[in-house]
């Protein structure tokens, strides 16, 4: 903190809490003490405030506690000469800054007036969730939030460009000299939102609050940290949360005072004008505060100085190449060609095979190139990618698992859009991709490069070849199906009592450092990405990483699924704070979660069954709690009996919280995720033995209360209702 | 400072020379005339401990080569050598008890005069006494720990609560070699049993025991000082102050306090912003009572209280030379028996306050604790009417305002400078050791001496270890020197840091030196230190940190005693003149050589500065290098002088 930055920092944030407490006066004038006060979508108050101190906000009233607190903060400017030690005091002094911030920007919300113009604002809780397991399994490894405009428009989409092809998801706003890069970014047509990476928050200082306070709520949400344990919260961000500031153009005693709260959070701020540098490290990872003019090297500078470690796949394709641009689409209007889906017969298939099979490399395109589409009113050919791998330690189980690879890895590509697998998938390339010089090659000179990157510890040898001829396609196809049947009945036939081992996941520890996921052959990860052979094939690839195998042991209770082993591995994975978990129940030990699941189920007591809530569901539920709020009480790595995070593929498992009667339990669940498991369910029903038991299952269409659900369960002669007693 | 200096000396050197000139004898006089020092002594080969004697042994093997009763070289040096450490040690000791005893009083309410300033600090040390801390009143636990700190004076077995801060290696060592302290008093008792005629005659054994008291004053005697006044009168905090004789006024009341334990000299301080006192002295034709001290007290008011600093111990004779000192109040420690001469050339009263400590010649106003405050005002009263009687025409005080400083660092303060309120953290430092910004962390600390032929020491060393990256943190005498040179102030990174270190000062906001407070406050090093420990990455125990002390100008025993502290600690500590060891080689040797093998510490004598500094880096650099740390960010600072 150079005098000067202190100096700043500090004029800062009196100026900042001064705005805050005129606008609590007024709304307070306005409003009254009572009125209800709160961001949208969100479990954590004002986030900031309630994180760091456990100020629970919810009427503008609880404010005033927070403002006096915040003034307990403010040291003075340090003097001319002679000066005191300030570092200490300008931390405190940016993170009364930041409190500020978020109360006007909860008062902006009272007065609807935020989100700015074409500006996300508030970021939710849903969105921190859904994006936990990308940002520990190194898809996005890091978060930038850039303050200000760039002298021109071309750096502004040169800056974001680059961040978006290291994944980085990246926060733009505020403005300097009036100008703010989201205008920037939007007069050269950028396509903003969470698919891109690239997020608007709001055109002024103030408005950086919102990652900041998204930032910290990760250590509640994941880190098992409790609201009100400051110096861990601010110790989490600093560990654990990627992300650092871009400050372009210049820094005003307001932006100052920010950064000194971005740093007492552990982020560092790169600028691009003559500011002084703080580079002593220990408040932050490595340098605090820096300044870079060559555009050319800021984002590398800014990845360095918050030591955010990307894997740079540097792919030979003609356009950019980067998990940022897997959520991205492929619209009519911008087609080029497409394969598959309703346009035309596709696949894509992997299979393993010896070495003396394989020439690492060749990807051979049997047929026509894409150039040969000319009828604007016919934009498709058919397509069959075959891959085939060799490896020492290749297995033919591993064979599914990277051909579902293969969905992430084409989507990676700018201008490529790829859904579906097997048979099913759906391919679009657009005429940006095509003008860049994008032909099919291309798609296995990906896969190549791809399945070399990330499976490098079981894969030698990568060799594609593209069919392209109707009837080369179909001939293939018609001898792979039986390929696909003999897998699917290969995972499906596989249950817990056919192995004698389990995998562990630690995945999320870098977040969730209690937490430890169990997989087992019936019930997945509860993010929904790690099945029972992912884990062992992630075993295969990295001996030592998050996923080790665990046998079993001697069973101790069968029924709730407890073995002595894996009850060994968890206590000492989880920092011995989890002494036994069952596999199987959610009453008894039940595993604990992260926070990235899929779904929540949760007991009703007044149903003596079970409702299921999905992520993406924001509605009320019969428990009388979002997902939010539920989601609030399940995370960390904690044990809370009658909740569990589950993967949503759990639910039509033979073993889904099976010591307590299983499926029967059932009562509630999103109509759209009952929608997805339809055919599965409808399978499980026939199997235990109540063919219409899936009908009996009630949605948000039916009701939303316990006590309608109560009434409907009756109607339709619920099983669970005769069940035993769950409390 | 040597004589030679001293009257080269801008503030100093005049009032030297107007002693001289009226034929007033000061310290530098009294210096040359005791020159040559006696031989014998200088090299530890005199004892006199019984009527055998006195014998002496010839360092030259010509003569004798044991005393009387058969003792050699190496007997009657560790003898000596061990008697010093016990006397330094029941110094440090005794102001602690004196302090404990205080709170003892405000405990059971026998003073009304003092009170818990700091109860967060209270319920700290409270709670590593394994006092109860839940629903009991802040009386209850200051009595209990009152109680429970001076029972470990008279504590026979077991060992020191304090010492079990030390980081684990540490105690192991001390336990293993038999180190480890017992109780305070017990361990100095001991000492002078054993060195008694026909006692222990083992050089190493007695040794080990000089050690183990050693550590008693360190870890038991000094840090309960240092807390329990913390406790009593609150934790020190950086504050704006100024230093050097210039501070006396002449157009105020000026008082001096002078000695060691801060009991009445917080009181006076409280004393002289009494309303009716500040009238008086208006009505007796000063603008205002102006206060402030020399030596340690000077300190302890100066860290808490930011009252300027006279002088150090080498300057309170000349502070009384300006003429312009209307009282000089007394404790204890370092206060030279000489005072009463030079006042009777002048208006100025001279109070000893002390039943411990009378000095012929001396008014003596008794202090005690049930009565501190109205003892206090009546020797500030004494001094007020004093005022009418200075002699304006023998007046003559430095030209200037003192020298800027900014003091008042602690080891618990260390954690907020760096962290703020919710981050409060030793990361920082440690990782500005680690990353090669800065070197490492050098202690120094001590007396002043006239027998030092270099000029002012203690700057030329602390300037030299800055400018290479090194942190430097000073306690007693010399860190008023250091502040009279201007480095410790924020800007004094600028001018002198090298570049590491002033990014660091720079960030932070502190300057290149840090003052710690008084002589007692030495364990704040120690608690620093365990802090560097703690906070990892530098060394998992003392004798693995880049760290290093110094006491360039050392006289006290006191000074004998930290040093051993330190040391026995495992740390590197180097003296400007030797300790008389040099007539045995085997204590030479065991000094230099054997101890390190026990402790990891190091002993160090060097006379030079320049020489102190080099050697300190390279102690520092080694450690570095042992702990596989970053190579210095930059290393273009022009080197240690050879």
């Amino acid at each position: 903190m150079s005098k000067f930055v202190a100096t700043s920092a500090i004029r800062g944030a009196h100026s900042l809490v001064s705005e805050a407490e005129k606008f609590l006066d007024k709304a307070l004038k306005e409003k009254g003490a009572k009125a209800i006060i709160s961001f949208p979508e969100t479990a954590f108050y004002l986030p900031l405030a309630y994180a760091l101190f456990a100020f629970e906000v919810k009427e503008l009233g609880d404010i005033s506690r927070i403002l006096s607190h915040i003034k307990s903060l403010l040291p003075k400017v340090p003097d001319e000469k002679l000066w005191l030690p300030y570092l200490g005091s300008t931390l405190d002094a940016g993170i009364a800054a930041l409190l500020a911030e978020e109360i006007i920007m909860a008062l902006r919300y009272l007065y609807n007036q935020e989100p700015q113009t074409d500006c996300n604002g508030f970021f939710s809780d849903t969105v921190m969730r859904s994006l936990g397991i990308q940002l520990v399994d190194g898809r996005m490894p890091g978060f930038a939030a850039i303050l200000g405009a760039a002298p021109d428009n071309k750096t502004a989409v040169s800056i974001v460009r680059e961040l978006q092809e290291r994944n980085i998801l990246t926060f733009v706003g505020c403005s300097s000299n009036g100008r703010s890069i989201i205008d920037q970014l939007r007069e050269e047509n950028v396509e903003m939102g969470w698919d891109t990476y690239i997020v608007p928050y709001g055109r002024d200082t103030q408005s950086a609050i919102y990652p900041l306070n998204w930032a910290v709520r990760s250590a509640i949400t994941f880190g098992g940290i409790k609201a009100g344990q400051t110096k861990e919260c601010l110790l989490y961000t600093k560990n654990r949360v990627f992300a650092f500031g871009l400050a372009l153009g210049p820094l005003d005693d307001l932006k100052y005072a920010t950064g000194a709260g971005a740093i007492a959070m552990g982020f560092p701020v790169i600028a691009d004008t003559d500011i002084p540098e703080i580079k002593p490290s220990g408040v932050t990872t490595y340098e605090a505060l820096v300044k870079e003019f060559d555009y050319k090297r800021i984002v590398s500078r800014c990845l360095e100085v918050r030591g955010v470690k990307v894997k740079i796949s540097k792919i030979p394709i003609p356009v950019p190449y980067a998990a940022a641009f897997e959520g991205e689409r492929v619209r009519k209007e911008n087609l080029a060609v497409e394969f598959g889906g309703k346009a035309s017969t596709a696949f894509e298939f992997l299979e393993s095979k010896d070495a003396s099979e394989v020439e690492d490399g060749k990807v051979t395109l049997i047929g026509e190139d894409i150039d040969s589409v000319k009828d604007a009113s016919k934009l498709s050919m058919p397509l069959g990618i075959v891959a085939k791998v060799s490896g020492r330690k290749m297995q033919k189980d591993f064979e599914p698992i990277l051909e579902r690879q293969i969905h992430r890895f084409v989507n990676g590509a700018m201008g490529v859009m790829h859904i579906g697998q097997r048979d099913m998938n759906w391919i679009r390339i657009s005429k940006d991709a095509f003008n860049k010089g994008f032909r099919l090659k291309h798609l296995g000179l990906i896969l190549h490069a791809m399945l070399h990157q990330e499976y490098n510890a079981i894969v030698d040898k990568v060799e594609v070849n593209l069919y392209t001829k109707q009837q080369d396609v179909e001939k293939i196809l018609s001898g792979i199906k039986k390929t696909f049947d003999e897998r699917d009945d290969r995972i499906r036939g596989m249950t817990d009592e056919s192995v004698d081992t389990f995998y562990s996941c630690l995945l999320c520890q870098s977040f969730a450092p209690n937490h430890v996921c169990m997989i087992t052959p019936e019930r997945l990860g509860l993010c929904g990405a790690y099945s029972w052979l992912d884990g062992k094939a992630s075993y295969e690839i990295t001996p030592t990483g998050p996923n080790q195998p665990v046998p079993k042991g001697e069973a101790q209770d069968i029924k709730l699924g407890q073995w002595k082993n894996i009850n060994k591995f968890l206590y000492e994975k989880s920092n011995k704070t989890i002494s036994s978990v069952s596999m199987y129940s959610i009453m008894n030990n039940p595993q604990t979660s992260c926070g990235c699941f899929e779904c929540i189920v949760a007991v009703i007591p007044e149903a003596n069954g079970v409702m299921v809530v999905n992520r993406d569901f924001t509605g009320m539920t019969p428990v009388g709690m979002t997902f939010t709020t539920l989601a609030s009480s399940v995370g960390g790595g904690m044990q809370t009996p009658g909740f569990l995070g589950v993967g949503k593929l759990y639910i039509a498992s033979k073993k889904f919280i099976s010591a307590e009667g299983g499926l029967k339990r059932l009562a509630w669940m999103p109509k759209e995720l009952k929608e997805v498991l339809a055919d599965k369910l409808k399978a499980r029903s026939q199997e235990i033995g109540d063919p219409n038991f899936f009908e009996k299952i009630a949605d948000e269409t039916i009701c939303t209360t316990a006590e309608d659900l109560v009434q409907f369960l009756q109607k339709v002669k619920h099983p669970a209702l005769e069940m035993p007693a769950l409390l | 400072m040597s004589q030679a200096n001293i009257k080269k000396d801008a503030i100093q050197g005049p009032l030297y020379e107007r002693a001289k000139a009226q034929g007033i004898e000061t310290i530098w006089e009294r210096a040359v005339s005791q020159e040559p020092h006696c031989g014998f002594g200088t090299l530890g080969l005199c004892c006199k401990n019984c009527n055998l004697g006195p014998c002496r042994i010839d360092p030259f093997g010509e003569g004798p080569t044991c005393g009387v009763c058969g003792a050699d070289a190496d007997t009657i040096s560790a003898r000596n050598l061990v008697r010093h450490i016990a006397a330094g040690t029941s110094c440090h000791s005794d102001h602690g008890r004196e302090i404990a005893k205080t709170l003892q009083m405000v405990a059971t309410g026998e003073t009304k005069f003092y009170k818990v300033t700091d109860e967060e600090k209270l319920k700290t040390v409270a709670s590593e006494y394994k006092i109860k801390i839940e629903n009991r009143t802040i009386t209850d636990i200051a009595k209990d720990l009152a109680e429970k700190i001076l029972a470990e004076y008279g504590q026979q077995e077991g060992e020191l609560k304090l010492i079990q801060r030390a980081p684990e290696k540490q105690k192991q060592i001390w336990r293993k070699f038999f180190l480890m302290p017992r109780g305070i008093d017990r361990e100095v008792v001991e000492a002078m049993s054993r060195t008694n005629i026909g006692v222990d005659n083992d050089y190493k054994n007695l040794m080990a025991h000089g050690m183990r008291v050693a550590l008693t004053d360190g870890w038991g005697g000094s840090m309960i000082a240092t807390e329990l006044t913390d406790i009593l009168f609150g934790k020190p905090s950086p504050k704006k102050a100024k230093v050097n004789l210039a501070v006396l006024k002449e157009d105020e009341v000026n008082i001096i306090v002078h000695g060691h334990v801060p009991l009445l000299s917080e009181m006076v301080c409280d004393a002289v912003s009494s309303p009716e006192l500040i009238a008086l002295a208006k009505e007796k034709g000063a603008v205002g009572i102006n206060l402030a001290g020399i030596c340690c007290t000077a300190n302890e008011i100066l860290v808490r209280r930011g009252f300027p600093v006279a002088g150090d111990f080498l300057q309170q004779e000349l502070a009384l030379m300006t003429g312009a000192v209307d009282l000089m109040l007394v404790d204890l420690q370092c206060i030279m028996p000489s005072l009463p001469d030079i006042a009777g050339c002048f208006h100025t009263k001279i109070v000893s306050t002390s039943s411990k400590a009378r000095f012929p010649g001396m008014e003596h106003v008794e202090f005690n604790e049930e009565l501190a405050l109205p003892i206090a005002k009546k020797i500030v009263q004494m001094a007020i009417e004093n005022f009418p009687k200075r002699d304006q025409s023998k007046v003559c005080i430095p030209k200037g305002q003192g020298q800027d400083l900014i003091p008042g660092f602690t080891t618990e303060y260390v954690f907020d400078m760096l962290g703020g309120k919710y981050r409060p953290s030793y990361k920082p430092l440690n990782e500005a050791i680690i990353n090669g910004r800065i070197r490492g962390v050098a202690g120094v600390v001590g007396c002043d001496n006239p027998k030092m032929a270099s000029s002012d020491s203690h700057a030329i060393l602390v300037k030299e270890l800055i400018k290479n990256d090194v942190l430097v943190v000073q306690t007693g005498c010399s860190a008023a020197a250091c502040g009279r040179a201007g480095l410790l102030t924020p800007e004094a990174a600028f001018e002198f840091a090298g570049k590491g270190l002033r990014e660091v000062c720079e960030a932070v906001g502190c300057p290149p030196v840090l003052h710690l407070g008084s002589c007692v406050d030495n364990s704040r090093i120690l608690t620093a230190c365990c802090e560097m420990v703690k906070e990892g990455g530098i060394g998992k125990s003392l004798d693995e940190l880049p760290v290093a002390g110094a006491a360039p100008e050392w006289m006290s025993e006191k000074a004998i005693a930290i040093g051993w502290y330190f040391v026995a600690s495992g740390l590197l500590v180097l003296f400007g003149m030797p300790f008389p060891v040099y007539g045995s080689d085997n204590m030479t040797k065991y000094v230099f050589e054997d101890v390190a093998k026990i402790t990891g510490g190091k002993w160090a004598f060097e006379s030079d500065p320049l020489k102190m500094a080099k050697v300190m880096i390279e102690h520092i650099d080694s450690k570095r290098k042992a702990l596989n740390l970053k190579p210095m960010i930059y290393d273009n600072n022009t080197g240690v002088a050879a």
